[in-house]
């Protein structure tokens, strides 16, 4: 196999006609004129507004539910409670990147004996107005017998800690217990023998972490508006990152026939992997059935869109690495204990298959606890559970590179993983670009250039994440001008429409302008996963490609009618039909469509498997108050293996993205509960995301390392970028201040604390 | 949220009325910026909010040597940064009065609201206490004047009977050798609340550079802000030098009382107050300078 020289400079590059360009996007102009059409937007006639009920208590049994005098409010159309949803089967769902059983799914949309977590929906109501709504639910009573909260991973790991769950039953690699406990499941990935790994180790680091939880803070909550209409047909409006996953849990938790629900997907705010479950959507269903069949709008404030949906988990974590004295990594031991919240499924599983995948480690052992806590069922956040066990996995590889005196950049060429090479879980590398990365970065001008100043420090760090491929579809329809509308299935986050259509217009070698790309229904288009695994341009974009050779098939079946020759001597090259004698171009054949046989549609799915993982590599410079513990990010410079940059814009902003949320997440965000496992700041001011005074222009470099597994070279792009800032930001504060956290977040109060334990004359207080 | 009646008073005298006839269900509405905020998430149900902007006497902003300055309740934060006289007499109150929000906010939020709102981590309250500043305070008994330390009793809690609003605030025209800064700690860069703050004001002696006077003034580590006259007063006829400011600086964090919350723990806030004051009474110094400097030509 010959492989392709990684080009730094996507513009140069001359092979493709239209990808690779920083065309406009198609829905740029809606959104910056408010012109989109969100889920708030969504106002059929005859609309009623529901609210919700949330529990105010962590752990509470629910003893008795009044709901009368919220029913006599006037205005009040339904109320509904966990008691008018059906009992469903212990079977397992799919969540999209998480799965969950259909009964935990059940109970996490209405609570039914117990609330777990602060912001669990109770009840909910559908009113003619919001104001009205809210009022009805204050005049819910429920009854309950508070219970211990179970707050803290490790306490709810140990044999005599309080229960959420009666039937949880650990999953002890593989073989159930026989005892009840917190810990859903333990899992482990063993390669080699560590114990002689570590024997053969000249350096041995090892250090325990803890992180808590955090919210993927997309700035439209969710919403749902629905109408159950009388023949049990079932319309919902939602804002979700998969039309197909609203549609398949919607009927799995109703217990209703999947073709009775029909999911009509709004423009989407934001999901970063929090909108893939679903909340709201069979609560707006359920009351609008109970009111009469109108319709039933739900929204969330920001305040239940961080109790209640979805945050990843908080956890804790060991690491102990051992190199040798040339800088080999002899073993890895890892040790995750993942909160899931209320019900199991945390992503450790992701990230023990993704930690530490980068290196090439004969011995290693990773040990993953999935464990059930008194706060919200967590959901994925890109590149799921990754970006804190690599903040751990990174600051004892950043140690070990100081102990042994090597540069990160070299110690991490030495131990990099290529091609061939064994992952701690199993799989078998295929072509990866992180060579190609570090190889980047160590030439780069951010690391060439001596970093001078008090109290700054430079720091690195690397990730992995593997990607997703999964299901999608597309069909196109030619218009009378010989334009193409497009149809997808895939939720369009980040500029996916543009970047489909590039794929379709590539392929078919016609312009942009004469694509049309729309993002449709479940009732539209066949089975498309959700946007999420950094799937959509890889998978979408293959069925697009599929798609355009499909439709060059059509149209050389048609110029062949139209010619009267046979079709094995039609020929079709940059958007022209030939033969010997004639000549169309892809337009000009919309003239003759009835001629030859009445209208042009085709469609096209994809289900290839072959998405190519994605390495990164970062550099950061800080500079550390000591007087105040506030960190100031001073550049930023993220060196990504993207595969084929289809549209540089989106990939650069893709990386952007995901390394302010990794800053957010290295120094401020984080959950606070109280001991009584209310959440203290369910709002934007105390829920510190950064602002953009908070982050300088964040340096994208596409290292375009070909996945030879797409038919143009896409790898997923938008998650690893996430992976990296926690730790690369920790080392860098170790090298402006010498001190090392090992929690997140790494709050000015947390660098006040390490700054006073090691000088504690400098603390004034 | 409750629903409400919006009245809008023309005069002092009926916005007194209205306020001593309905009490504790009616709340003064300035700018907004607390109150509308507080009302749709329900943690107050006023059933009348009483816009005072449109009365003529709590929009004075005028500044003249020998009444000082003067700043009606009601005037937003924009418009006095936006006063070139009294930002260049007033460097250490525009500190604070453009820390408030950001731009937007500024255009509504008033030092009536902030300093009646009386959270503990408000800014204008420690920039207005190292000034001096006074405020008059009218009811139906008539007007009386409460220095602006001794207006927040305790988180949300201000000493104005039910009857009475603020109507303005005084400070005098600042002498020869007069410096103030007010600061805050926000984790982030903007569009956050203070972990600590501190102001400091000081008047540096003509001859000797020595402190003739001094006020320190601490936010967001006590129920209240703090006037911590202890802290000023160790400067009085001193030098400034890195010893007598870390003697106050200490002597402010003496006197914080912080508790543990969301936004920082005992130890940072204590920290910080000493940090913070330090910071604040070396810029107050520069600017002390800086008009002994321009007076001395
Ligand atoms: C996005 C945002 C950012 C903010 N940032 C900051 C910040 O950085 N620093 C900060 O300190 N604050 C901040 N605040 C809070 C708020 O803006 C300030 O406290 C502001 O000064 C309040 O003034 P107002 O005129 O809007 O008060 P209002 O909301 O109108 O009133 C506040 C309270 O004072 C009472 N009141 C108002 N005027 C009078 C009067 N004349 N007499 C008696 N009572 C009166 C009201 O009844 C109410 O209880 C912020 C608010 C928002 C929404």
């Amino acid at each position: 196999m010959t492989e392709k020289t990684p080009t730094l400079d996507t513009a140069s590059e001359s092979k493709y006609r239209i990808i690779g360009k920083r065309v406009d996007r198609y829905d740029a102009a809606d959104k910056v004129t408010g012109q989109a059409v969100y889920g708030a937007d969504v106002h059929p006639s005859n609309l009623l507004y529901g609210k919700v009920l949330r529990s105010p208590h962590a752990h509470a049994r629910i003893l008795s539910i009044d709901t009368s005098a919220a029913e006599a409010l006037e205005g009040v159309h339904a109320v509904i409670t966990g008691a008018d949803l059906p009992s469903v089967s212990d079977r397992i769902v799919d969540l999209g990147e998480t799965a969950t059983s259909l009964r935990y799914q059940s109970d996490n949309i209405l609570a039914k004996d117990k609330a777990l977590y602060f912001g669990h929906a109770i009840a909910a109501v559908s009113a003619t107005q919001p104001y009205i709504a809210e009022e009805a639910v204050s005049l819910i009573k429920v009854e309950y017998e508070i219970l211990p909260p179970v707050l803290d991973v490790r306490k709810a790991m140990r044999p005599d800690s309080t229960l959420l769950h009666d039937d949880i039953f650990t999953d002890e690699l593989g073989q159930k217990s026989t005892q009840a406990s917190n810990v859903a499941s333990h899992i482990r990935h063993a390669q080699g023998d560590v114990e002689a790994g570590f024997r053969q180790a000249d350096v041995i680091i090892e250090h325990e972490f803890e992180t808590t939880m955090v919210h993927q803070g997309y700035i439209e909550p969710h919403n749902a508006t629905a109408i159950y209409n009388p023949s049990g047909q079932i319309t919902i409006w939602c804002s979700t990152q998969g039309s197909f996953g609203v549609r398949s849990q919607t009927s799995d938790v109703l217990d209703v026939p999947i073709s009775s629900v029909h999911v009509i997907p709004t423009e989407i705010g934001g999901g970063f992997g929090g909108k893939n479950s679903i909340y709201l959507e069979p609560l707006a269903v359920l009351l609008s059935k109970k009111s009469n069949n109108r319709p039933v709008k739900l929204t969330m404030t920001r305040a239940e869109s961080l109790a209640a949906t979805g945050p990843t988990s908080g956890s804790y974590i060991r690491v102990k690495l051992g190199a040798d004295a040339n800088g080999h990594l002899t073993a890895a031991k890892l040790y995750l204990a993942y909160e899931a919240g209320a019900f199991p499924g945390s992503p450790v599983g992701s990230a023990a298959g993704s930690m530490i995948s980068e290196y090439r480690i004969s011995n290693v052992l990773i040990d993953g606890y999935d464990v059930v806590v008194n706060k919200p069922r967590t959901e994925a956040y890109r590149a799921p559970g990754t970006s804190n066990a690599v903040f751990a996995v990174e600051t004892v590889v950043d140690e070990l590179c100081e102990k042994l005196g090597m540069d990160p950049i070299a110690f991490r060429l030495l131990n990099a993983a290529k091609e061939g090479d064994r992952r701690p879980d199993g799989p078998t590398h295929p072509r990866i670009g992180f060579i190609e990365t570090l190889q980047a970065a160590q030439s780069h001008d951010h690391y060439q250039t001596p970093l001078d100043g008090k109290y700054r420090g430079r720091g690195v760090a690397c990730g992995y994440w593997g990607n997703w491929g999964g299901r999608s579809s597309v069909s196109a329809s030619m218009n009378a001008d010989g334009t193409i509308s497009l149809i997808t299935g895939s939720i369009d986050l980040s500029g996916t429409r543009t970047t489909t259509a590039m794929q379709l217009a590539e392929t078919l070698g016609i312009d942009l302008e004469d694509i049309v790309p729309q993002v449709a229904d479940t009732n539209s288009v066949s089975n498309t996963e959700g946007t999420y695994g950094s799937r959509t341009t890889f998978a979408t974009g293959w069925a697009a490609h599929k798609l355009g050779c499909k439709l060059i098939d059509a149209v050389k079946e048609r110029a062949a009618l139209l010619w009267d020759i046979p079709v094995d001597t039609v020929d079709y090259e940059d958007g022209c039909i030939f033969s010997k004698a004639n000549r169309l171009t892809f337009k000009d054949i919309s003239k003759y469509l009835d001629e030859t046989g009445g209208p042009l549609m085709v469609s096209a799915t994809s289900f290839e498997g072959g998405h190519g993982p994605s390495a990164t590599t970062h550099i950061v410079d800080v500079e550390v108050d000591p007087d105040t513990g506030k960190v100031d990010i001073l550049r930023y410079t993220a060196i990504q293996d993207v595969g084929k940059a289809i549209h540089p814009d989106f990939v650069e902003g893709q990386i952007q993205g995901g390394v302010v949320q990794g800053i957010g997440w290295a120094l401020n965000e984080g959950y606070f509960y109280n001991d009584e496992g209310q959440l203290l700041n369910a709002n934007f001011l105390d829920y510190r995301m950064p602002t953009f005074l908070d982050v300088p222009m964040i340096e994208a470099v596409l290292v375009e390392v070909s996945n030879p597994r797409h038919p143009y070279g896409v790898r997923g792009v938008g998650e690893v970028p996430i992976v990296p800032p926690p730790a690369a930001v920790a080392n860098a504060i170790h090298d402006a201040i010498g001190v090392r956290l090992t929690a997140l977040p790494m709050s000015p109060a947390r660098v006040l604390e390490a700054v006073w334990e090691q000088t504690p004359s400098a603390y004034l207080g | 949220m409750h629903s409400f009646t919006y009245v809008r008073p023309q005069s002092l005298e009926e916005a007194s009325t209205f306020l001593s006839e309905h009490r504790e269900q009616a709340r003064i509405l300035a700018g907004g910026t607390d109150l509308l905020v507080q009302i749709q998430s329900s943690s107050v149900t006023p059933d009348y909010i009483v816009d005072i902007k449109h009365i003529p006497e709590l929009n004075v902003l005028s500044f003249d040597e020998t009444g000082g300055l003067r700043i009606g309740a009601a005037v937003p934060c924009f418009k006095i940064w936006n006063h070139h006289e009294i930002a260049h007499l007033y460097p250490g109150l525009i500190d604070a009065v453009q820390l408030i929000g950001g731009t937007q906010i500024q255009g509504r939020a008033t030092l009536g609201g902030n300093v009646a709102n009386a959270s503990p981590a408000a800014d204008t309250i420690p920039s207005l206490i190292v000034h001096g500043a006074i405020c008059d305070v009218i009811g139906r008994q008539g007007i009386r004047s409460i220095a602006v330390q001794d207006i927040c009793i305790g988180p949300g809690q201000n000493a104005l009977a039910p009857d009475e609003f603020l109507l303005r605030f005084q400070i005098k025209p600042p002498s020869i050798g007069f410096g103030a800064h007010y600061l805050r700690f926000i984790p982030r860069n903007e569009m956050d609340i203070a972990v600590a703050s501190a102001g400091a004001s000081l008047v540096l002696n003509p001859d000797d550079q020595t402190v003739q006077y001094a006020r320190i003034a601490i936010g967001a580590v006590a129920p209240t802000p703090l006037l911590v006259i202890a802290a000023g007063e160790s400067l009085i006829g001193q030098p400034l030098t890195n010893e007598s400011i870390d003697r106050a600086a200490r002597l402010a964090a003496q006197a914080a009382q912080p508790i543990t919350d969301i936004r920082g723990t005992i130890s940072q806030r204590k920290h910080l107050a000493a940090v913070l004051t330090r910071r604040a009474l070396v810029k107050a110094q520069e600017r002390a300078l800086q008009s002994l400097k321009g007076a001395s030509h």
